[in-house]
């Protein structure tokens, strides 16, 4: 009986070394795993930093200028003036029936050749 | 120490003559030495126990009481220190008012040289001259071949640059990795951003530190790291900020003005939209304040808000709207305009003779510089002096910039009657165009003190800053509405946005004392729309002369009053003010009150 709980008691000693041992090194492994992470957002960070200067920089108020000028004649931009503004009110409703807006949108159409 | 004999002769004899044993006496002697030697060694060993006891007592307490700091210390992850992302958010981004970024940072490398370790000091030096034009080669080798073993030679290097240095291949010319700031925008808002430096600065990082405009006075926020990088959002609006500099470019270029500056506020915050002050500067290279020459002309030079100005008639309204404010006249009254009104040695005369009567909203109107003088006279210095403190007029504009802060107007000595009268119309005070606008504001949004603010905050002017009461205000609107209509500023009228404005013309001092016959400050000073101002607009030209006519016209209502006129045209969209119906007219149907 003696030596079964030494036996035992041994088996556990070895048992109980062999998961300490295993959670160490898991341990070292995380934390090798966080300081990666670490370094990779802190380099994520850099790049959105720079992609955002990079941006800004694209979408400064003169160089879009010289694009618009320069591509007038695909994209017609103008500069926004007070005749760019619509009302609700103008806007005609589609009338309820469908075989009606036909009709409508061919008055329309007729009117305005 | 005496070493005794185990057989003293002397006793042995005796003994033997005695017939005793002499053996007795050596095993004495004998048994005296070993005593002796007991002794000494338990002495030794006691000390040697001691010793270990002390060693032991001193190590086990140096484990128990590092054990003790250990468990009362607060854990800590040491490895947290060396990560990286502490580099990036150094220094908080500046945004507009949409949360486009108006400044950024950026890593950027410097360029160190130690010349101990070089291997070829003149091919060093002829390879930086060749890729940095500003370097001279043999002043390089120069530095290169004294006794320093270290050399800064570039703060910031772009990639391009890197890449060349990179290839000369010389082990005495070392990178070290640190962040710059970058105005992705360029010349825009240049005055109100300020610029950068370095301060301390090491091989492996340098602090940037703002040199001026916000970046000076936000310094300790943007470096703060208990702010965690949150960007300083000012009331700047980008697109906003970019047509009133392009248009004022080139309304400066057309009315031949040597320099120009703009402020757009909100009338009812005091949030200043945009600031521009031409000629400006690309804040990213910001240049040295000028040793020589007038400090007024270089690029640096803040005319929004550091420049004082006499700015003319645009006063008249405050004289006006102060006299009306205490009962002394309405909007009716008839003043006394015939001239030219002597006072001792000074005249006061109008631009043209506007006949003997004229009532208060025409005074206005056509800017009578006789009626208002007669206005100030009733009102009295002391008043008006109290006035145009209520308004600002007296002390630094509140702004959060370094330059406005060190900038008092420049007020009469000796408030006199006279000087009462000619600060009436604007003349013998001067202040900045931020002090004009933050003061049309309060007049203007119903009488309320608004502080001028670049902050986008919610905080807005409440009863405790009331200077005038809503019905004087609203007839100053009127008023100012007028002077478009039909007044000194018809060239300002924008269709469908209702401008209201005065125009302000003065002439400029001399530095020997007295005035320029032929150089003008033209200052035009807008609300839009006028029945209920959002905005309001001042722009102020430096020595304006349009030569389109016959003969050149300096006065604002040709020079500062359509380039503020072709401002609005362009940012009421921008801002999304819908435009009005015409006042009275049928107009488009249904369209609501701008929002």
């Amino acid at each position: 009986m003696r030596t079964l709980i030494y036996l035992s008691a041994g088996m556990a000693v070895i048992a109980f070394a062999f998961w300490a041992y295993q959670v160490n090194y898991a341990t070292q492994e995380a934390m090798r795993e966080v300081d990666d992470l670490r370094r990779q957002i802190a380099l994520e960070r850099e790049a959105i930093a720079m992609l955002n200067a990079e941006w800004a920089y694209l979408n400064r108020p003169d160089r879009l200028r010289v694009l618009a000028e320069a591509y007038f004649d695909q994209l017609q931009l103008m500069p926004m003036t007070a005749d760019h503004f619509g009302d609700p009110a103008l806007v005609a409703y589609p009338p309820e029936d469908p075989q009606m807006a036909d009709a409508v949108l061919q008055a329309v159409l007729g009117a305005s050749q | 120490m005496i070493r005794r004999p185990l057989r003293p002769l002397a006793r042995i004899m005796t003994a033997r003559a005695r017939g005793e044993n002499p053996d007795r006496i050596e095993a004495e002697a004998r048994a005296a030495r070993m005593r002796q030697r007991h002794k000494a060694e338990r002495l030794r060993a006691e000390y040697r126990l001691l010793l270990l006891a002390a060693t032991f007592l001193l190590a086990f307490g140096t484990v128990a009481t590092r054990m003790s700091v250990l468990a009362a210390s607060d854990p800590q992850e040491p490895r947290v220190a060396s990560a990286a992302s502490q580099i990036v958010a150094q220094r908080a981004d500046i945004v507009d008012r949409n949360g486009a970024i108006l400044a950024t940072n950026m890593m950027t490398a410097s360029l160190y040289a130690q010349p101990h370790l070089m291997v070829d000091k003149p091919a060093a030096a002829a390879g930086l001259a060749r890729i940095f034009e500003d370097l001279d080669e043999t002043d390089l080798l120069r530095r290169f071949s004294g006794k320093r073993k270290f050399i800064w030679i570039k703060r910031s290097l772009s990639p391009e640059q890197r890449q060349a240095v990179h290839d000369l291949g010389e082990p005495g010319l070392q990178l070290g990795p640190r962040e710059m700031r970058l105005y992705p925008n360029g010349r825009l808002a240049a005055h109100i951003l300020g610029g950068y430096g370095f301060g301390r600065e090491g091989v492996h990082a340098a602090e940037v530190i703002g040199s001026a405009g916000v970046e000076f006075t936000f310094d300790r926020y943007l470096r703060d790291p208990a702010e965690g990088g949150a960007p300083l959002e000012l009331s700047i609006d980008l697109s906003v900020q970019a047509a009133v500099e392009r248009v004022l470019a080139g309304g400066m270029r057309l009315m031949n003005a040597k320099g120009a500056a703009a402020v757009l506020m909100e009338a009812d915050t005091g949030q200043i939209i945009a600031m521009t002050s031409l000629p400006d500067f690309d804040p990213n290279q910001r240049p040295k304040p000028p040793v020589s020459g007038d400090p007024s002309d270089s690029p640096i030079f803040n005319r929004a808000a550091q420049g004082v100005y006499e700015l003319g008639s645009t006063f008249k309204i405050f004289t006006v709207a102060q006299a009306m404010e205490l009962g002394l006249v309405g909007p009716d009254t008839m003043i006394d305009t015939k001239g030219p009104l002597t006072w001792g040695r000074f005249r006061i005369r109008d631009f043209r003779d506007y006949g003997p009567r004229l009532s208060t909203r025409d005074v206005i109107v056509k800017s009578s510089n006789i009626g208002t003088a007669r206005i100030a006279v009733e009102i009295g210095a002391e008043r008006q002096a109290a006035f145009l403190r209520s308004l600002g007029f007296l002390d630094p504009v509140p702004v959060t910039l370094p330059e406005a802060g060190k900038t008092k107007p420049l007020v009469p000595k000796r408030w006199s009657e006279i000087s009462t009268m000619t600060v009436s119309y604007g003349h013998g005070l001067a202040a900045t165009p931020l002090h004009l606008a933050t003061a049309y504001a309060s007049v203007v949004n119903g009488g309320l003190r608004v502080t001028p603010t670049l902050l986008k905050s919610d905080r807005r002017p409440g009863e405790a800053d009331r200077i005038l009461s809503e019905g004087t205000s609203r007839i100053l609107r009127g008023f100012l509405r007028g002077v478009v209509e039909g007044g000194t500023a018809t060239l300002a009228d924008v269709e469908g946005y209702r401008v209201g404005g005065k125009t302000g013309t003065a002439d400029k001092p001399r530095h020997t004392g007295g005035y320029y016959d032929d150089k003008v400050i033209g200052t035009f000073a807008a609300i839009f729309p006028a029945n209920e101002p959002k905005y309001v607009l001042v722009v102020s030209l430096d020595e304006p002369e349009d030569r389109t006519g016959r003969e050149p016209r300096r006065t604002a209502g040709w020079t500062a009053a359509p380039v503020a006129a072709e401002i609005i045209r362009r940012i009421a969209p921008l801002m999304n003010l819908r435009p009005l119906p015409k006042e009275g007219g049928e107009g488009i149907s249904a369209v609501h009150a701008a929002n």
